[in-house]
This record gives structure tokens, sequence and C-alpha cells, in this order.
């Protein structure tokens, strides 16, 4: 039989895909036990029990200095800045993709600049964001939309005129006006593939608001991440990049479970 | 006065000729079936109709006026494919084109004038066969049933001209016919003006009242493009013998095998 057409049961489809984990964690254990063996101050591999430890102390003991559980501090202030930045990018893509893909004049006007904007990179433009909007939370949010927005615009944009031309053709003989087409048309289909567009781009706005806060802050996830640098804290980083990784793969998961619970029409193969 | 007139009309893409010299007189309240092989016209011709293309040269009349040079609610259409709304189910697509008459800006309605508007709704679907169906999505429908959707939306506009392009090109031969009796039912019932493009000769032969045949008339084998169709038999149905259908055949195969050579 050839290999394509082999298939992994159930249970075995499990345990092929838990194996990669297990390999790492086992990898990692061996290699952190034989350094703590040498050293046990050692910094760079902790075990488990630093990990643990460090956790205990950033997540559920009062900072002594500030008195506050600065896990709790960092997650809320990152996700805070997360969830402004994408929403913002979310709902400018919505209305200039709208725009763009449903009127012919608006698209030859803002088209070409959205493409531009899209090609710049930016985090080239941080430093100017810093300098127009200080180091405060508007600069770090405005990364996360510049960084996102424009890219969602033209998957909006896109996604709008995929629609077949059929429907734009029928709801004219409907009597619909511009308007009509844009609200009973266009937003109501396009707005389950804004949750897609929105899924993708929150790798980037991880990756822009990781930045932001590495440069200039004073608490959030990846200002913690790299301030800890300074002392090698790997028992600090490791479990503040697992945490990172959980809440991304949370997000994710509800997006998609609101997609499917809001638009049952579009995930049963309905578009 | 003749209700829509077609006067010396052409229609070419840059050097190429798509129809040519196109005369017709519709009166209101015809069935026409519109034949031929394909690239001969027939769906240009309908978007015409539609308002979705312009004619280079010649005369397009309703009425004695030109026609609207883009689709509005007088003209309804049903495509082959694609003609209902996806995220709409059955009974919001057939309200949508009141709602949209009625309310310019929330295109949306609510109360009382909804409840009136659904009575509409549910005698149309009624009318179509769909009632069982009204809660129901469009992609849980099956094609036939898509497509008397797609008519149930348009005909409740009360259309003066219904245009359906293929539609039922890609159903079954048995539903097919199903949907010949409905849609002969329909167009009894609102005396409608109805235009058909159709693949199918037999189709073209047992449905409405008159049946048009495109056709090239000349042919240039070195350059299929030169020369355009135009409507080569005009009969009223009925009139139509076995005779006449071999060579209305014959004649249609033959250019649909020249545009493919």
């Amino acid at each position: 039989m050839r290999m394509i057409n082999h298939h992994p049961g159930r249970v075995s489809a499990t345990l092929l895909g838990l194996l990669p984990f297990l390999l790492i964690m086992l990898i990692y254990s061996l290699a952190s036990q034989e350094r703590l063996a040498d050293n046990p101050n050692d910094k760079l591999l902790p075990g488990l029990e630093q990990m643990t430890a460090a956790v205990d102390r950033m997540a559920f003991q009062e900072d002594r200095r500030s008195g506050d559980y600065l896990m709790w501090q960092d997650t809320t202030a990152s996700l805070a800045r997360l969830g402004m930045g994408v929403g913002i990018a979310a709902s400018l893509a919505l209305m200039v993709g709208i725009l763009n893909g449903v009127l012919p004049l608006v698209r030859a006007n803002l088209a070409p600049l959205v493409s531009a904007l899209s090609m710049v990179p930016p985090l080239a433009i941080l430093p100017i964001l810093f300098i127009v909007f200080g180091l405060g939370e508007l600069s770090k949010v405005m990364l996360i939309v510049i960084g996102t927005a424009p890219i969602m615009m033209r998957d909006v944009a896109q996604r709008v005129r995929e629609l077949p031309g059929e429907q734009l053709i029928k709801i004219q003989t409907l009597g619909a006006n511009s308007w009509q087409v844009i609200t009973r048309m266009a937003l109501p289909q396009v707005l389950p593939r804004l949750i897609d567009a929105v899924r993708l781009s929150l790798g980037p706005a991880w990756l822009f608001l990781i930045a932001a806060e590495a440069i200039a802050s004073t608490e959030g996830l990846g200002y913690r991440i790299f301030l800890v640098r300074r002392y090698l804290a790997m028992d600090v980083i490791l479990p503040y990049v697992i945490w990172i990784t959980i809440l991304a793969i949370v997000i994710d998961q509800c997006l998609r479970l609101a997609n499917r619970r809001l638009f049952p029409w579009y995930n049963a193969g309905g578009h | 006065m003749s209700f829509i007139t077609v006067n010396n009309l052409w229609k070419e893409y840059g050097d190429q000729v798509i129809l040519e010299n196109l005369n017709l007189s519709v009166k209101q309240g015809e069935f026409c079936t519109l034949v031929g092989a394909s690239g001969c016209g027939k769906s240009t011709f309908l978007k015409m109709l539609l308002g979705q293309e312009t004619q280079t040269r010649g005369e397009l009349l309703l009425e004695g006026e030109a026609f609207p040079g883009e689709p509005d609610r007088n003209r309804g259409i049903v495509f082959q494919r694609y003609s209902v709304f996806p995220h709409l189910t059955v009974r919001q697509n057939v309200l949508m084109g009141l709602e949209l008459e009625q309310k310019p800006w929330l295109g949306k309605l609510f109360g009382g004038a909804r409840k009136v508007a659904l009575e509409k709704v549910d005698d149309m679907l009624e009318s179509v066969g769909l009632s069982p169906s009204a809660n129901k999505w469009p992609h849980e429908l099956s094609g036939g049933m898509q497509q008397r959707l797609a008519i149930a939306q348009s005909l409740i506009m009360r259309p003066r001209v219904l245009l359906l392009d293929e539609p039922f090109g890609a159903l079954d031969p048995g539903i097919r016919g199903d949907m010949h009796d409905l849609l002969l039912k329909l167009w009894q019932e609102t005396g409608t003006t109805i235009f058909m493009v159709t693949h199918d000769l037999k189709e073209g032969f047992y449905l409405g009242t008159r049946l048009l045949v495109f056709d090239k008339v000349r042919n240039d084998p070195h350059d299929p493009q030169a020369f355009g169709a135009t409507i080569t038999y005009d009969l009223p149905i009925g009139q139509t013998d076995r005779k006449l259908f071999e060579d209305i055949h014959q004649s249609v195969s033959e250019t649909a095998r020249n545009q493919a050579a």
C-alpha cells in the first residue's frame, strides 16, 4: 500500500500528535537534570521545581516592591493592548475593505494606498510611532493597528469581490441601492470571513505587541520577559512563553467557536 | 405599440462581432425562449435586456423608451446558480426585495409591516412549493428547490420582465419537467413577460409562446469571430413540427462545431 493511503485511527492519531510534545519535554528534562547535577545554581535550563517556584512568586504572591501580582498585571495590560489594537484594526479593515470591495470609485482611489501601506514593515516605523504618539499606550496600540490593518483590509476587499457576481446583479433587480448592497449583501457575508482574517492576524499582532513592550513599557508580558532576560531568569521566561502560547490558543479557539455559533450558514458550506 | 422593440441592434467587442442586425418586437406577456449554440449571443442579449451590457449600435426600447443602463426592480433575473443569498433563510430570501423597497436606509422590516410582508412571502412560497422548507438555509436545499427559491424571490417583486439564464441547466431531467410545469403556472398567474435562455432545443420547443433561434448566417472558417449571430428563426410555439426541429437542430449543431473548430 502507498504511504499516501495509510490513515491513522483515532487513538493512534492522538498518540502521534502527542509524541513530539512528549519528546521535547523528555529531551529538555534530561538536559536540565544533567546541567543541574553539574551546577545546582544553573540558570540556563531550570527544572520543573524552579519554574513552579517562579510562577508561584510571579502569579500568586504580592510583589514586595509594588504590592501587585505581577503576572496578572502583565497579562491584563498585554491583553488590553492586544484587544484594542486588533479591535481597531478589524473595524478599520471592515469599513475600508467593504468600501474597496463594493464601490469601484473608492477602489480606484484607495486600493493602491492600502497595498503600499501593507508593504511597509511595521517595526521600521515603530520609532516614528514613539516620536509621534509618545511612549504611552497609544504607540503600542497603533503599532498593532498599523501592523495588522492593511493586510486585513486587503483580505476583506478580496472576500467581498469573491462574492458571486450573480448575487450583485440579483440584489439590484430586487431594487437595492448601493447602501443596501453593502448592508444586506456584502456586510453580513463578510463578517465570518473577517473573523477568519482576525484569527490569522493574531500571530503578527502578538509579535508587534511584544516588540513594542520590549522597547518601552513598564508592564506587560513582553516587558517582563525582556526585563528578566538581564538576570538570565529562564525560570520566569519559559513559563511566560508557555502562558502566552496558551492565551493565543484560547483566543483563537474562542473566535473559531464564535464564528460557528454566529454564522451557521457559513460553516455548513453555505458559501 | 409593442412592449419591447429591438431595431437593427449590433453588439461588438473590439473586432469580435457577437450580434449583428437584430430586429425583434415582443408584446407584453409573451414567453420567449432563446436557443442557439454557445457563443451565439443569447446570454449577451439577455444581459442587454437586464441592463448589464449596452449595445454597440441600434436601438433597444422598452415601451418606446431606451432601456435603463443598470439592473432595476422591473426586471427580475434567475441565473443557473448563485441567485440566492446563502446567509439568509428561504423566507428571508423572498422577503428581501420587499424590505429593500420599503426601507431604503434600514433595509429591514419590523413589527406589523413585517407581518404583512411575511404573509405575501408565505403565499409566494406556497405557490412554488417551498412552504415546508421556509426556515431552511439555501445550502440545505436541492438544486431544483434553490431555483424555485430564486424564481419566488424575483416574482414577489412583480417584475415587468422576468429573465431566465439557463435556469434549469444544472438540474436532473425529471426535476426539469416539474420546473417547466411550475414556470408555466406562474407565468399564467402573473402574466409577466419572460425571456428564457436555454441550451436545450426541446425545452425551447415545449415552453412559452415564441421560440427565437440565435444562429450565425455567415461563417468564416479562418476567423470564427468575424461574423455575429442573429435571429434565424422566430416561431410561435405550436407551429413547429418534426422536420423544422431537425432543421434547426442541424443548423445550430453546425454552428457549434464551427465555433469549436
